[in-house]
């Protein structure tokens, strides 16, 4: 870098600059409106022009959490029976509050839909990236009959919108029984992410050079040691790039979540906006839905920061 | 340490030959250089002694067992590459580590201990243990990277252009001391070079490969004085032999297309170097001198000086010929000058396969 700078240079960083802060702000409102909102008293949500200055509060996230009237399906102890642990801990908060006498005030809905976006969003999250970067690798390392063709076909995966085979998917998911059901999001996010951490995963084996594998076999490791020891840390930009997207994208799916569940496995969105449905829509306590939404998201990338900016960097390479 | 060979490999890969019917014998402790350009089929080589890639067709003996079925861990061979070659997030002390802690020979830790220590004291990095390896010079790096070798004590020295990505001054100097690390360490090496200097001067043996194909394997003293065919002959030496096309009349060599002769001693005349027939004149720059009534006269076309000594290109018709002559010879570009050559050290070769008389039979 050059120690003295010109007037133009100066000149073109504040138009630099000055750009950035638009752009940062055009991003950067609809988020300050539904975090705004969240916090606004209901008078206050659809005033035009938009209130700016109130005295924030908490009912939204209130009125978000409870339910002032009786579970409208509770599970039946057969029902409670036979669901697994993590479903059996979404029950028991709606249940424990009626146990405990607070009359109609229940859990509502809401924290059990965030839990099943959790785990869902977490595990598929999990499988893609992890099944995506060993596939990649064997992509990447090994003669492969048809590599051409087979990426090709995990490609093709995603060329038509995925909505054209909800239907028949979600037939296929009742025959099966894996409608409403953690287990058939899971595989149906997963295998949507699949082919794009495929893709995006080999493009990052490939940035790393064989040689250093080479030298730790010739070392005396194995093909499976030099990949966990040499590879899978060289990767981690990579992987955690692809988890960030894979995680986005199974977070905020909507339409499949919306066909395929309807209370037990269902995640926050298409949970968020039926909240509008009964009388008079509470713009308030959806923003506040919709806030908390965003967090694992903005939380999530937030840590990986600093794999997602700084490139590939390779320590010992020397050109 | 172990004594090498490879019998009759071939390496193909999808269409492309890289070795064919390749024979090489590396003795026990020897200092064995392969030499050749780019492509010929050096690093194939290398890499399928160290088992990173399978042959085609052939063997590969170490220690006198076939180790086909052999994976690159169990074969006990240390690779030094010319880059790449450290684990990038590690420290110097962890890449040194690394080769000893693998489970199928994972030595104790005080074992470990000891033996990083005293490869980085002889190669004088002690002060660099701590560091990442990005922080290092290439001279640096270099250095690490045959200490991760040393510190294993492999069966054999696998060295793939170690010195190539370097500056000319530390070449020269890790050249001197991978020699006397070799003879210190009494071990087998390999060492692959396009260098024809490195090779001549590190070598105990040279291997000249050109195609696939081993072309001559010798001590460099023979490579460069009794090369088998022209290819060697132009390859090995710098500058590189002088080949001139010719016949021998009467004891004379006469050069065909230019028109002047020169005597010859007819040392190589038994074996097949009859009058007539169309030959190559192998001569080395500095077998070739000038004096004032020499048979030849030529023009100085250039002149390199390289301080103790001048390279002068001559220029006789269209022919040009290199003599390497005492700096202090004073002569000026285009100055007419007279050459003759030592007519004891002229190697004849047969004008059709290239294949030297020597070689012959």
């Amino acid at each position: 870098m050059a120690a003295v700078r010109t007037s133009s240079e100066i000149g073109f960083n504040r138009v630099a600059i000055v750009a950035v802060l638009v752009v940062t702000i055009i991003f950067l409102a609809p988020i300050y409106w539904i975090a705004s909102t969240a916090f606004k008293p209901r008078n206050l949500a659809t005033t035009i022009p938009p209130t700016i200055v109130f005295q924030p509060e908490i009912s939204p996230f209130v009125k978000l959490f409870t339910k002032r009237s009786q579970m409208r399906s509770p599970p039946s102890p057969e029902e409670y029976a036979a669901a697994p642990w993590w479903e059996r801990v979404v029950f028991d908060g709606g249940e424990k509050i009626v146990r405990d006498g607070k009359g109609q005030v229940q859990w509502s809905g809401y924290p059990s839909r965030f839990l099943n976006s959790l785990i869902i969003a977490i595990t598929s999250t999990v499988l893609a990236v992890g099944m995506g970067t060993f596939t990649a690798y064997g992509f990447s390392r090994f003669k492969v009959k048809g590599e051409a063709d087979l990426l090709f076909f995990i490609l093709s995966t995603r060329m038509l919108p995925p909505v054209v085979v909800a239907i028949p998917m979600f037939l296929m998911y009742r025959a099966v029984g894996l409608n409403d059901s953690h287990v058939g999001l899971i595989i149906l996010y997963t295998a949507f992410n699949l082919s794009f951490s495929v893709w995006l995963m080999k493009g990052f084996m490939d940035e790393i050079p064989k040689e250093y594998e080479e030298a730790a076999l010739v070392d005396g490791y194995t093909r499976m040691e030099a990949f966990f020891k040499i590879v899978l840390p060289e990767a981690a930009t990579g992987i955690a790039a692809t988890a960030v997207f894979c995680f986005i994208t199974a977070w905020n799916e909507y339409a499949f979540a919306l066909i395929m569940t309807n209370r037990r496995a269902q995640t926050a969105p298409p949970f968020i906006p039926s909240q509008v449905g009964s009388g008079l829509p509470d713009w308030t306590v959806i923003a506040a839905g919709t806030f908390l939404f965003l967090l694992p998201v903005a939380i999530f990338t937030f840590l990986l920061r600093n794999h997602l900016l700084r490139g590939m960097s390779f320590g010992a390479i020397r050109k | 340490m172990a004594h090498i060979q490879l019998k009759n490999i071939s390496k193909t890969f999808g269409n492309h030959t890289a070795l064919t019917g390749l024979d090489l014998d590396i003795a026990d402790g020897e200092f064995f250089v392969l030499l050749g350009e780019t492509g010929a089929g050096k690093t194939t080589t290398l890499r399928l002694i160290a088992g990173l890639e399978k042959p085609s067709e052939g063997q590969v003996f170490i220690d006198g067992v076939d180790v086909a079925d052999w994976g690159a861990a169990e074969r006990d061979v240390a690779l030094v590459l010319q880059q790449y070659s450290l684990y990038p997030r590690y420290t110097v002390r962890e890449n040194l580590e690394f080769p000893l802690k693998p489970k199928i020979r994972r030595l104790p830790d005080a074992e470990i201990k000891d033996r990083v220590d005293r490869a980085a004291r002889t190669l004088r990095i002690e002060h660099l243990l701590d560091r990442k390896t990005d922080r290092l010079s290439g001279g640096e790096m270099q250095r690490v990277s045959i200490g991760r070798a040393i510190v294993r004590k492999p069966r054999v020295f696998l060295m793939d252009e170690p010195l190539s990505a370097l500056d000319a001054k530390l070449r020269e100097a890790l050249r001197t001391e991978l020699k006397n690390l070799q003879m210190q360490l009494g071990a087998t090496f390999l060492f692959v070079t396009h260098d024809q200097i490195e090779a001549m001067s590190m070598g105990d043996k040279v291997g000249v490969l050109n195609h696939g194909r081993i072309v001559q394997t010798g001590t460099p003293h023979e490579i460069y004085n009794n090369p088998r065919d022209t290819y060697v002959a132009s390859f090995v030496g710098s500058p590189p032999m002088n080949l001139i096309d010719g016949k021998l009349v009467n004891g004379r060599a006469v050069m065909a297309p230019l028109n002047f002769e020169l005597p010859f001693s007819g040392g190589a005349k038994a074996s097949g170097a009859t009058d007539g027939r169309p030959l190559v004149f192998g001569v080395r720059p500095e077998d070739v001198y000038l004096e004032s009534g020499a048979p030849v006269e030529a023009r100085v076309h250039d002149v390199e000086n390289h301080g103790v000594e001048k390279i002068l290109t001559l220029r006789v018709g269209d022919a040009t010929l290199r003599a390497t002559v005492p700096a202090r010879t004073d002569v000026a570009i285009e100055q007419a000058v007279r050459f003759a050559w030592n007519p004891d050290k002229v190697v004849l070769f047969d004008k059709g396969s290239g294949v030297s008389l020597r070689h012959v039979g």
